[in-house]
């Protein structure tokens, strides 16, 4: 009985102010029928198993040799002979590149970084002024952003590519920076956010106190939106990580990642044990983020504690 | 203090606001010249026929008139997309927010760990991919194989390459990748609920998870909640990569053509841009209908 409570413990969260409020009113807490509990259960762990297969699949196929891969009945999990060889012969297979791959990776990195950071802090600063800020016209403003978002990107590429060589922008860094500045998502989802967890008394106050807006930006909307900063900081960056520009893009200094894996991957049956590998590589980065940015938040989110 | 009072309030005037300004125009310029003018050109373009080398022919609504009178594919395109987002629209809504809701309530450390789980195939990128080997048309896919051993086939039937079959393959796998923005969304939203809604609520008479869930989470996540609809009429609507991707470009009798593989088709194989734009703007008023209606259904939450 002991050990069952102190699981108990571990897997509902300690902190949760909710519960131990309830408890100390002493109001009945609401819990799941048995049944309920069993169903819950099922049902996340088989979407979970289902949702993560794919990744499962991915890094064990890169560590199989050619014939496993190809194996009848295909084997899902199980690595019979594990080799390295798959990621051995990336360096061969990508040393008749013309330029280092070392350029590759820092034209990815550079763009990435870059194009997230001004993302999230342009959307933020942008989606502060339409929630907070009672200019003239915010309202029409932030219908057309929202409608914006509905607009199918495909037939915008040919007029976004006649921009692009009208500002003589074509084949420079600025074709991956530029269209995800113009995204409406940041700016969408941080408004939404602003409107729902920054009450307007906390704005009132800081303003009768005399902070400038710049002041209030900084001191006291970033402190609070972090969670949805860092989650938004995530969304840019898998999207950059892996975007490839169509036809604005021809020197190969100027290339990223994905562009020259792309190259291998589309090598055939007899390269899928690189192709996985290759996967692999690409995954890790954003998954990087992913763990850096919602450990924060999960941070964020019990250390925050803001009141009306 | 009063005195103070009133020399800021004074102040409120345009000098106030000029940090408002400087704030919101870097996006709004981004915003103006590569969304703003790219829609506007395309909308404009919609009224002319080019095929980006020759001229724009001025053609009026007979890019319009072509689709609903003339074009064979455009109607199943409509009907697939209709169904495909019918099903996957508020399925997929409805599952980015209960799993949010479900592990809300496990300590941070196990939260982030089931997030992740759910979170992969957007991380994995195309993802897929698994579906492919997993209803490959041979005897080596997995369902195929599985069916085999089972005795429950003769021979491998090819999933994706017919017509009874594919559009509910493509729904299984778009709904199986809705966990991707809208989900972390809201676990973002449902953690920043003031803890003190739900003992104010239980004082007022909530009894139960459900009443708690319709009066009081609900409410409070209207926004983030609005957002996530947003992103999944968008995802439904445009649902266009996978079903190429798993039903190949045509798909079989255009079975499992939506609109934005229609669009694929007449822009980038045939050139005709004018009326690809006509297809993008049709189709974004249907989704702009959409978004109407469902701010309207949930202003009625928690009433």
């Amino acid at each position: 009985m002991k050990s069952l409570l102190k699981r108990k413990k571990f897997f509902f969260r300690k902190s949760d102010k909710v519960k131990v409020q309830r408890e100390a009113s002493a109001v009945k807490r609401y819990t799941r029928s048995k049944v309920g509990n069993v169903f819950y259960f099922l049902f996340l762990g088989a979407f979970g198993l289902f949702s993560v297969l794919p990744l499962i699949y991915c890094v064990t196929s890169s560590f199989k040799p050619l014939d496993e891969i190809m194996i009848f009945p295909p084997r899902l999990v199980v690595v019979v002979r594990p080799t390295f060889e798959n990621y051995l012969s990336l360096p061969n297979l990508l040393s008749n590149l013309k330029i280092p791959l070392s350029r590759y990776v820092s034209n990815s990195l550079f763009v990435s970084i870059i194009t997230t950071a001004l993302y999230v802090f342009i959307s933020t600063m942008a989606a502060f002024v339409l929630a907070k800020g009672n200019l003239k016209g915010s309202k029409t403003v932030f219908m057309i952003i929202q409608f914006a978002l509905l607009y199918t990107s495909y037939t915008l590429a040919v007029p976004q590519y006649l921009v692009f060589s009208n500002l003589k922008m074509i084949d420079t860094y600025w074709v991956y920076i530029l269209p995800y500045l113009a995204s409406t998502m940041g700016v969408f989802l941080m408004k939404q956010y602003i409107d729902g967890y920054v009450p307007n008394a906390l704005m009132e106050a800081a303003e009768i106190d005399g902070a400038g807006y710049f002041r209030i930006f900084f001191k006291i909307i970033i402190p609070i939106v972090k969670p949805c900063l860092l989650t938004l900081t995530l969304f840019g960056f898998r999207d950059v990580w892996s975007a490839v520009p169509q036809g604005t893009i021809f020197s190969e200094q100027l290339k990223t990642l994905p562009q020259v894996m792309a190259q291998i991957t589309s090598g055939g049956i007899a390269r899928s044990g690189s192709a996985m590998a290759v996967t692999v590589i690409m995954m890790i980065p954003p998954i990087l983020v992913y763990i850096i940015s919602q450990s924060n938040v999960v941070e964020a989110m019990s250390s925050a504690g803001i009141k009306e | 203090m009063v005195n103070r009072l009133n020399l800021k309030l004074s102040k409120n005037g345009f000098t106030r606001k000029i940090p408002l300004y400087i704030m919101i125009t870097p996006f709004l310029i981004a915003f103006c010249i590569f969304t703003v003018i790219p829609i506007f050109s395309s909308i404009v373009l919609s009224f002319f026929s080019y095929d980006m080398v020759g001229k724009f022919d001025f053609v009026g609504v007979d890019n319009y008139f072509r689709m609903i009178m003339d074009d064979d594919v455009f109607p199943i395109s409509f009907k697939n997309t209709l169904l495909f987002a019918i099903v996957t629209g508020p399925l997929g809504f409805m599952l980015s927010f209960v799993l949010a809701w479900f592990i809300n309530e496990f300590s941070p450390k196990i939260r982030t760990f089931l997030s992740f789980l759910f979170y992969a195939p957007a991380l994995v990128g195309n993802a897929y991919f698994i579906w492919k080997i997993v209803f490959s048309g041979d005897s080596y896919g997995y369902i195929n194989s599985f069916l085999l051993s089972l005795g429950l086939i003769t021979e491998p039937v090819i999933w994706l390459k017919d017509a009874n079959y594919i559009m509910t393959i493509i729904i299984i796998v778009q709904l199986w990748q809705s966990m991707g923005v809208s989900f972390l969304a809201n676990i973002s939203g449902l953690q920043n609920i003031n803890g003190e809604l739900y003992e104010a609520g239980s004082i007022d008479g909530i009894r139960n998870r459900w009443q708690e869930l319709w009066y009081i989470t609900f409410p409070s996540m209207k926004n983030i909640l609005l957002f996530s609809a947003v992103m999944q009429i968008q995802a439904s609507f445009a649902a266009g990569t996978v079903a190429v991707e798993l039903a190949g470009f045509p798909s079989v009798n255009h079975a499992a053509d939506t609109i934005v593989a229609h669009m694929m088709d007449v822009g980038t194989v045939r050139y005709e841009m004018g009326y690809a734009s006509a297809i993008a703007v049709f189709l974004f008023g249907m989704m702009a209908i959409t978004r109407i209606v469902i701010g309207k259904l949930l202003d009625m939450v928690g009433k």
